[in-house]
């Protein structure tokens, strides 16, 4: 499921005394399948963006097509975009309010008018998919479970209405190591397995250059950066002025070079960084 | 040096609603010296929080005891002299946070304790001066940031004029720029002498830290300063925790054969090791 997006502009209180330019002259594309990574500082518009995407937000200029449809089209049915774009917020568990966590995986796909064994079918397979086993969790209060189990619940509910696009908004906050590493994985696995369109937002740079096939850069209401990994995040100078960051191993791949070490600037992973300072130390040896 | 705090055997037990109960701190003896700058990590459930509470006295032990500069938390007399010692700093900004302008929301502690008010405008300013945001006294506190919030809340606990503050996770729902207004707020306060006890998930926020301990299943599993700690790559992974990037980086290196720390925690001494080396 593809998007394109046009021109985009989008203010906020317009013509009051706190009118605030959102979005400015925003345009990009996502092609089916791809898994996206959206950066940007508090504040740049990344929420205001993905609530575009699927019709909570309204343009206030430009166009926005999700797989041909236009959103600004008002004969179009917004139920229909949003049974294909799911979007995840950011702290979802807050947002869980059935008494079984059944009922709560079981509410969009019951608002679908589907059967209830569709229904009963698309519960069990959205929270094997989150990693909660169906039988143990079904007939437990939402409330009784750690706020891990919960996010993964309302990413769950969210997952039942099999969109073909998923946005999650800081998907990990506030998780420990082992649950944010938990809910990655089987976002990469939804990603692979159902060749979903996954925007991701996140402020932890080491996992959008983990996962990611395409990186977004939002400053101040604008794109600032488009591109794969590699090229976004060698461009440092302006990555600092917007005031983001690098991963670690970028950082320590640069400082390497500035030293004079002749190492591959590209490196994002552990593993790759690993392999690269490897294979120089065994050049220097055999020299 | 004297001790700020020291926990002896102690043990806390949640009270489940059917005959379960779940023991979240068994046992645990620690003492955090006046002026340390003490990080606790653990993955959820291995007990952070609930050390954290017991020191503030938000829970009393079930078992063993509490001493936060040698007053006995389970002595109900001292309760209000304990949380003026050691006050508290939690994970969400909003919910800590409960006049409508800034500075009445500092102003609020102090006021509870009777001060004179003069005194209280001495010591409200001062608090916001520390913490870096003296120029939004006047704002409602809806209107900023995530880590101006933060620094509000700690300003709070500031005007209590603490010896010793606990944090709980209090950089979890910021932002990178928000996280670091906050940590070098915390830093800056340890070296002005107060005594921090600093929950996290951030392992790069432990690295400037005197002493880590790492919690799981409601004991100390590991405990040292941030080299010692953070070397042990694999006892930590098994812990559910990461290390920085770089650390990770020489643990793997050292499996490779090459010859090089394995308790390197910042980019800078990497670089400085692997420019030897090549």
């Amino acid at each position: 499921m593809s998007i394109i997006v046009e021109n985009l502009t989008h203010v906020y209180n317009a013509k009051s005394p706190f009118e605030t330019v959102a979005l400015s002259d925003i345009n990009f594309t996502i092609e089916t399948g791809e898994f996206v990574g959206l950066i940007g500082h508090t504040g740049s518009g990344k929420s205001t963006l993905i609530q575009h995407l699927n019709g909570l937000l309204k343009p206030t200029t430009g166009k926005i097509y999700v797989n041909d449809f236009n959103i600004n089209d008002k004969n179009l049915k917004l139920t229909e975009i949003r049974k294909k774009v799911g979007l995840v917020f950011q702290y979802p568990e807050y947002q869980l309010f059935e008494e079984t966590v059944y009922k709560e995986v079981a509410f969009g796909p019951t608002n679908l008018g589907l059967s209830d064994w569709e229904i009963n079918n698309r519960v069990k397979e959205a929270l094997n998919l989150v990693g909660l086993k169906f039988g143990d969790i079904k007939d437990r209060s939402p409330f009784e479970l750690s706020g891990g189990q919960r996010r993964r619940i309302a990413i769950a509910g969210v997952i039942a209405m099999k969109p073909e696009v998923l946005i999650l908004d800081e998907p990990t906050a506030g998780l420990d190591p082992r649950g944010r590493d938990e809910i990655l994985n089987q976002i990469k696995a939804l990603h692979s397995k159902y060749k979903l369109t996954v925007i991701l937002v996140s402020h932890s740079m080491e996992d959008i250059a983990k996962l990611v096939d395409k990186i977004i850069v939002m400053d101040k209401g604008k794109i600032a950066l488009i591109g794969t990994p590699r090229e976004i995040f060698s461009q440092v100078e302006i990555l600092e002025q917007i005031g983001l960051g690098i991963p670690q191993i970028t950082q320590l791949v640069r400082k390497l070079r500035d030293k004079g070490i002749n190492i591959r600037e590209d490196i994002l992973t552990v593993e790759e960084a690993k392999k690269e300072i490897l294979d120089l130390v065994r050049e220097k040896k055999n020299a | 040096m004297s001790n700020m705090i020291e926990t002896k055997e102690l043990i806390f037990e949640y009270k489940g609603n059917e005959e379960e109960n779940v023991v979240a701190v068994k046992n645990l003896s620690l003492t955090v010296k006046e002026g340390e700058f003490l990080v606790v990590l653990g993955h959820n459930g291995s007990g952070k929080s609930t050390l954290a509470k017991l020191i503030n006295a938000i829970l009393l032990p079930s078992g063993g005891k509490v001493y936060v500069n040698n007053m006995d938390t389970s002595n109900e007399e001292m309760i209000w002299n304990i949380r003026q010692k050691a006050g508290m700093v939690f994970q969400n900004p909003d919910n800590q946070i409960v006049a409508t302008i800034v500075e009445e929301d500092v102003a609020f502690g102090p006021e509870n304790l009777g001060i004179d008010p003069a005194k209280i405008r001495k010591r409200v300013d001062e608090a916001l001066k520390s913490v870096g945001i003296y120029e939004l006294r006047r704002k409602p506190p809806h209107l900023l940031s995530g880590g101006q919030k933060q620094r509000v809340a700690i300003a709070g606990v500031l005007a209590m004029r603490p010896q010793c503050i606990i944090f709980d996770e209090p950089t979890a729902m910021l932002d990178p720029s928000g996280r670091k207004e906050v940590m070098d707020t915390i830093k800056k306060l340890n070296k002005e002498g107060i005594t921090i006890i600093h929950i996290t998930h951030f392992m790069e926020e432990a690295v400037n830290a005197d002493r880590v301990i790492v919690m799981d299943d409601g004991k100390i599993a590991l405990e040292g300063n941030p080299k010692e700690v953070f070397s042990r790559v694999n006892k930590l992974k098994e812990l559910g925790l990461d290390v920085p990037q770089v650390t990770l980086l020489a643990h793997e290196l050292i499996n490779e054969g090459i010859e090089i720390p394995e308790d390197i925690l910042t980019v800078d001494e990497m670089v400085s090791r692997l420019c030897q080396l090549l």
